[in-house]
């Protein structure tokens, strides 16, 4: 079993370009202007956000939501692929695996960012009510994201093992890492075993704990009263926008490594052929979902979800809404029917428009849903009834999604982004059957 | 060779770790049981005791196993805010046929529990159902329900109800994150945006009634004083005036007799002119409380708008769309 030099001259981790460096910078900046808007939060209020006591939750919930969901790539692809032996999985996962642990780890620090008191943050460990659908949430989060983050170490540990030595004149710091991290591995048969019995067994556990995770997250909204929210269908209209928003945030990622890392011998067309008809599967549920979740109570129109389907169908939502339906899953789907469609270069642009139509779906699921309570909104200035993001929530949540960026380029910079092992022993699999037949 | 050696010691650990897990679980199991079978049958003393047990029947006990008592020094002498008044079910009743939108209520709760955002706690809504009937003044605080949502979703019980009825918030304990007010489907809760700069007569109340009635700052019962910045605040009922045997500020503000305040447990309601039976006056003019259907229970009743002797245009010059907390220059 020897890993060709080939294979490790193209997936060992490189340093930085100067595009690299470049893009580094450009997130730092974005981050910094963020903390310095998040500082400013703390010490005048959250008055400096557009947030009132009508619209009480605004972008950072719904940035919230969308790192939720897009930290459901973890499970869909790693976890299901896995069972369901899709072998040409291979090369995406370990990306799928860094998408979702910088996801929930933002989502994570994101939802504290939307708390007015910080400060108090120990209190949900030392007052935890059950009850409380947030509790759930303090959790279900740690739990997800040590899950995820033994997902991506699991598989890694022979891939470190075996760029310990080549990289050890290049990169010393790194190989004297990788050989802390690679835990002695010699690719014994006894370690093997063992290996695949742990990764089995996380792959297994990731698949509930993150079907979990969207359910809590869906069930914030719907155990409240609120016209919008107040629905039965929740949960798993969660589920299949997560299924949508990780896929699609794995096409966009995967399409900028391929081209950044010049990977393209590895992840061929037919990768993304293949991931094209697994993001339509998931537009279409999505799509079957929101189906349900707005022609229901359109039928039956009482006057409550009337105002709240007229506010989003005609009404000041509406521009925002059928952008966001139309743009970020109807024509994605009619798009990705065709074989031409799934090529690299239009599933990027797809992706885009889905992660796109992604984040703002859920500011329509969010807001809107505020802005028409049981009672009218009267005595309070005019300015409350409307919402939309002020200058210090933009420069908070850019930060945030720099963030995740961040975490993703610096876990592609530092990592084999296409597990090197397994990819080996996949090749050679493929050449003794050849070698068979002939 | 070594493989093999490696392989028996694993074994070895994991089959001692287990053994030691059985060990310990059986070993705490058995002295649980040895000393329920010891105390059974204990050397007693051999004197007897004649006891009476308080369904009058007379036991005779070892006079070993007699304990004395110790005095319990909670009861009855400390006061838990969280368990509120004993023996008291504070309701309110709001005859929506004497509104007036005199707006006398609004003032006075803004004014004494030191309002200074721009959302007030107490509101009286214009409200109309449809186009065909009439349109009516309809005041609100909170309800105060017996099932409240807003404090089943509260993470860290800094919302709480109770035994007298009233839904508090804890502003040393909130976290802000708002659900709470997600939650209530009356849109009641309000929240501090910014620092609430409640000027120095908030203090000056504040220090008289931690005088007065000897509590930490901050108290759940304190008239909204002081608000804190990055918290929930709501209507409160006014347990600081009720602890006083006063009536809430928005009952005696009400020159029109709108407001009932009592106990349910006494079927008694007073709007600072007449005392009134609770169960009579709302089987009389059929009260109602607010989305009934959500099943929130909540602790204020509503009076049909019927009869009403004032047209309604007559409310209307008071009426602001935008405005329910008069900015003052001097707080």
């Amino acid at each position: 079993m020897k890993i060709s030099d080939q294979l490790i001259k193209d997936l060992a981790p490189k340093k930085f370009g100067k595009r690299g460096v470049i893009w580094t910078i450009f997130l730092s900046v974005i981050i910094v202007l963020g903390i310095i808007a998040y500082i400013d939060q703390l010490i005048k209020g959250q008055e400096v956000t557009n947030m009132r006591d009508y619209a009480l939750w605004g972008i950072y919930i719904s940035n919230f939501v969308f790192f939720v969901a897009t930290s459901f790539v973890g499970s869909v692809t790693v976890a299901i692929l896995r069972l369901t032996k899709n072998s040409w999985r291979t090369p995406l996962v370990r990306i799928a695996e860094i998408i979702s642990v910088a996801a929930i780890i933002m989502a994570g620090i994101t939802i504290m960012i939307d708390m007015a008191r910080p400060d108090r943050l120990l209190n949900l460990f030392i007052h935890a009510r059950l009850q409380s659908p947030i509790t759930w949430d303090v959790v279900i989060i740690p739990t997800y994201i040590v899950i995820s983050l033994l997902l991506l170490y699991f598989p890694l540990i022979p891939d470190l093992a075996i760029l310990k030595g080549p990289l050890e004149k290049t990169q010393p710091r790194l190989s004297k890492l990788y050989g802390k991290m690679a835990l002695k591995w010699n690719g014994s048969k006894a370690q093997k075993a063992l290996q695949e019995k742990s990764i089995r067994i996380i792959a297994i556990m990731i698949i509930p704990v993150g079907l979990l995770l969207q359910t809590i997250d869906a069930w914030l909204f719907s155990t409240t009263y609120r016209i919008g929210w107040d629905s039965t269908n929740f949960a798993p209209y969660f589920i299949s926008g997560a299924f949508v928003a990780g896929v699609g945030a794995l096409v966009v990622v995967i399409f900028l490594v391929r081209w950044f890392k010049k990977l393209e011998n590895y992840i061929t067309d037919s990768h993304f052929d293949k991931l094209g008809k697994f993001l339509v599967l998931a537009c279409l549920t999505y799509l079957y979902f929101n189906v349900n979740e707005y022609f229901i109570p359109f039928f039956t129109a009482k006057k409550g979800e009337m105002a709240h389907l007229d506010m989003l169908f005609t009404g000041s939502y509406a521009p925002l809404f059928w952008l966001v339906i139309i743009g970020g899953l109807v024509l994605p789907i009619l798009v990705l029917l065709f074989k031409k469609g799934r090529r690299p270069k239009s599933m990027f642009v797809i992706g885009i428009l889905v992660v796109l139509g992604s984040w703002w779906k859920r500011f329509i699921i969010v807001t809107p849903t505020l802005l028409h309570p049981f009672l009218p909104i009267q005595g309070v200035p005019e300015s409350w009834r409307h919402y939309f993001p002020s200058t210090h929530e933009w420069l908070i949540t850019g930060a945030t999604l720099a963030m995740a960026f961040l975490i993703i380029t610096v876990l592609v910079r530092y990592l084999p982004v296409i597990p090197i092992q397994r990819t080996a022993d996949e090749q050679q699999m493929l050449q003794s059957s050849k070698n068979s037949k002939s | 060779m070594e493989e093999n050696n490696k392989k028996t010691r694993r074994k070895f650990i994991d089959k001692g770790l287990k053994l030691g897990l059985v060990t310990a679980i059986g070993g705490v199991g058995l002295s649980k049981i040895s000393s329920k079978l010891a105390a059974k049958p204990s050397k007693g003393s051999g004197e007897t005791m004649e006891l009476m047990t308080t369904d009058g029947t007379l036991i005779q006990v070892d006079s070993a196993e007699v304990v004395k008592q110790k005095p319990s020094h909670d009861h009855d002498e400390k006061y838990n805010v969280r368990e509120g008044m004993p023996n008291r079910k504070f309701v309110m009743v709001i005859d929506l046929a004497k509104c007036k939108n005199a707006l006398k209520c609004q003032n006075a709760c803004n004014k004494h529990h030191y309002i200074t955002g721009d959302n007030a706690w107490l509101k009286v809504y214009k409200m109309q159902e449809s186009e065909d009937t009439a349109p009516y003044w309809m005041p609100s605080t909170c309800m105060h329900c017996d099932k409240p949502a807003c404090v089943t979703v509260c993470p860290v019980d800094a919302t709480f109800k109770r035994r007298d009825g009233l839904v508090l918030i804890d502003n040393e304990r909130c976290i802000g994150c708002r659900f709470c007010m997600a939650a209530c489907p009356y849109s009641t809760r309000v929240f501090n945006w910014s620092e609430p700069n409640q000027g120095e007569t908030s203090e000056i109340t504040l220090e008289m009634d931690m005088d007065l009635h000897q509590h930490a700052p901050s108290h759940p019962e304190h008239a909204g004083v002081p608000s804190i910045k990055g918290t929930v605040d709501k209507c409160d009922f006014c347990p600081h005036a009720i602890a006083n045997g006063e009536l809430p500020h928005c009952v005696t503000a009400c020159p029109n007799g709108v407001f009932y305040f009592g106990d349910k447990y006494e079927d008694t309601v007073n709007n600072g002119e007449e005392t009134v039976r609770l169960s009579k006056l709302l089987k009389d003019k059929a009260g109602y409380r607010l989305m009934e259907s959500l099943g929130t229970e909540p602790s204020v009743y509503y009076l049909p708008p019927t009869d009403r002797l004032v047209d309604f245009e007559d409310g209307l010059d008071k009426y602001k769309e935008f405005e329910s907390v008069e900015k003052t220059e001097s707080l």
